[in-house]
């Protein structure tokens, strides 16, 4: 392969080390944290469109760092379902980078706001592009590590209490992923995934690779935040700056669940029936028990932290019905791409709420329906969207992977998503009544907080809502892209020929 | 030599949950490096406990001549180790900070996110 495709594969990794960088170089100015913040995120969008530009005609790209040929050395490999992937991430971190300018101050950025949100970012897209399973467990620490501290920028109470709990429970399931990836090691010598995947159907011992994919089942449940792992998302999710919940909302998470459609179609492929009968239960399962604590609750940025619960329970449906019908996968990529963008922009909504009213109690909000009407209704396209009304982009996702439902025959989980998706409209109906319908309450006494210029706030969530509109009206390509990478994950000789060129 | 490891290991897993569960959270902390101690000394072992030379390869020669040690798995702890060390300093800082903030060691005093 030339060198400058490869270097297409490195770039969205090393955009933001090298922006990270800059940033600590301009530590003392706010003014050039600013500028790198937003070069570096344009930068890193135009390289993850190039990136995706390039897997769609080559199919997947493989860079051989320092040229050991793998297995031997570590690969970072993108196939679609990475590309896509790293494009959200570039369409996230840029987003958030533009939120950022009136939200973020002085004060935060001492801290090391910019480099962090650098850090986080790399880490992410490493872990997307990796193809050598040590190496993931190395990102996800490079991604957890500036997610920690990112967390507790700014040192109230609450957000050391939530902290504690997101920092245990992670370490905890990375050391479950170390210790799966030791006893995997152990058993067939290699850390390539493609090779993985290879010398594992040559494995005799099935019991102890059960054992092995039920370690990495829970290690990334508790990542994604699935039942019954997700106790640490509603703690933590509401007490950081709101760009960097926004942050976190769209991505973290995510790459829980990037890596269990990795692992559960390359790795450990569609014949170990025990992790998709679990899968099953627990896609269910997470759906219903997320929607019930969001409806339970009246703090803004706590029932979208829930949400985000309910919906990783449709992501994980796709995953798990992959075996019986390819469209659920496809359902399942699909409604990746689709939450991402809406619930950044929910989450960003939110905080331009409380620049306006200095709340995020519902029960303290109301009147800014009469008063805002423009950010009423960019409220709305997520929200429904969100809830899965057409013509928005969470209706097709929504519609494929009931429909693969239906055509599996899954009853249960078809009632259950049904269900949810109204249960997701009753709350969103319920913020808009709340938030937006209702008169204000006279009796609370709010101080709005100081910020910039609303202006690059009102930007982001009308280019994010802009951005849902399209996913919904232009379906038929977005669902194409979905399709064919979909397809890839269903034949993991393709990755296993791409990543070996054949040697093995 | 492999079974007396996979019995330190287990000891080593058990005594990690058990302070993980406890209420005050320096024995969290402590559980939480015993944790990762684990999990290090699980790769080490399951990777395989070879007396060998190291493996360099001779002059002129494509292979290591005799029995080698697995120089990757080492490379994974070390890799680990280093990640855990820095995991740590973090949690240490933030116990320290949320100790002030909340004024208890506590963990059932830090409920106030949870409802």
């Amino acid at each position: 392969m030339s060198s400058s495709l490869s270097l297409t594969v490195a770039l969205p990794i090393l955009i933001p080390l090298l922006s990270g960088a800059l940033s600590v170089a301009g530590w003392r100015s706010l003014r050039v944290q600013r500028g790198v913040a937003l070069l570096g995120t344009a930068a890193l969008l135009v390289a993850s469109i190039l990136l995706l530009h390039a897997t769609w005609q080559a199919d997947f790209l493989v860079m051989e760092m320092g040229n050991w040929p793998a297995p031997f050395g570590i690969v970072l490999v993108s196939d679609l379902l990475g590309a896509i992937m790293v494009l959200l991430t570039g369409i996230t971190g840029f987003a958030t980078a533009v939120y950022s300018l009136s939200t973020i101050n002085e004060r935060y950025s001492r801290f090391g706001y910019y480099p962090l949100m650098h850090l986080l970012l790399a880490g992410v897209n490493g872990a997307f592009l990796t193809g050598d399973i040590f190496n993931l467990y190395v990102w996800f620490e490079v991604m957890l590590v500036a997610s920690f501290a990112l967390l507790i920028l700014g040192g109230e109470r609450a957000q050391m209490e939530g902290a504690i709990k997101y920092v245990t429970l992670n370490l905890v399931s990375s050391a479950m992923f170390l210790s799966a990836i030791g006893l995997l090691y152990g058993l067939v010598g290699t850390l390539n995934m493609a090779d993985i995947a290879v010398k594992l159907g040559e494995v005799e011992d099935t019991g102890l690779v059960t054992v092995i994919s039920m370690l990495f089942l829970v290690a990334f449940g508790i990542k994604a935040a699935a039942f019954p792992f997700f106790f640490w998302l509603p703690a933590s999710y509401h007490t950081p700056q709101v760009a960097v919940s926004a942050l976190f909302a769209g991505l973290l998470t995510k790459v829980g669940v990037y890596s269990l459609f990795r692992v559960f179609t390359l790795v450990f492929s569609a014949a170990e029936p025990l992790t998709h009968t679990l899968l099953l239960w627990t896609a269910g399962l997470t759906m219903l028990t997320g929607v019930l604590g969001a409806a339970a609750q009246f703090e803004f940025r706590r029932i979208l932290s829930f949400h985000i619960i309910s919906q990783i329970g449709y992501m994980l449906m796709g995953l798990a019905l992959a075996p019986l019908s390819a469209l659920a996968l496809v359902g399942g990529i699909f409604y990746i791409m689709h939450h991402i963008i809406v619930k950044a922009n929910l989450f960003l909504i939110s905080g331009l709420v409380f620049c306006l009213r200095g709340s995020y109690d519902l029960k303290q909000l109301g009147g800014l329906y009469r008063e805002k009407p423009l950010l009423a209704m960019l409220f709305l396209i997520p929200a429904l969207s969100l809830a899965g009304l057409p013509p928005l982009s969470g209706f097709f996702a929504k519609y494929i992977v009931i429909r693969a439902g239906v055509e599996t025959e899954s009853w249960w989980l078809v009632g259950t998503a049904l269900v949810v998706g109204l249960l997701t409209l009753y709350s969103m109906i319920k913020i808009w009544a709340e938030v937006f319908w209702k008169a204000q309450p006279e009796d609370v006494d709010l101080t709005p907080p100081q910020t910039g210029s609303l202006v690059p706030l009102y930007l982001t969530i009308a280019g994010l809502a802009a951005l849902t509109v399209c996913v919904g009206l232009f379906a038929q390509p977005v669902f194409e892209l979905a399709e064919r990478a979909a397809e890839q994950l269903l034949n993991p000789s393709l990755y296993i020929d791409a990543v070996l060129g054949g040697r093995a | 030599m492999e079974t007396l490891m996979a019995f330190v290991v287990g000891v080593l897993y058990a005594t990690a949950i058990y302070m993980i569960l406890r209420r005050s959270i320096v024995k969290l902390v402590i559980g939480l490096v015993l944790l990762s101690n684990a999990a290090n000394l699980l790769l080490f072992t399951s990777a395989g406990m070879t007396r060998g030379a190291p493996p360099l390869v001779p002059q002129g020669a494509t292979v290591p001549a005799g029995v080698v040690a697995d120089p990757l798995a080492q490379a994974l702890i070390l890799t680990a180790i280093v990640i855990g060390f820095g995991v740590l300093a973090f949690a240490v800082v933030l116990i320290r900070r949320a100790y002030e903030v909340v004024q208890a060691d506590d963990m059932n005093q830090m409920k106030d996110t949870d409802t």
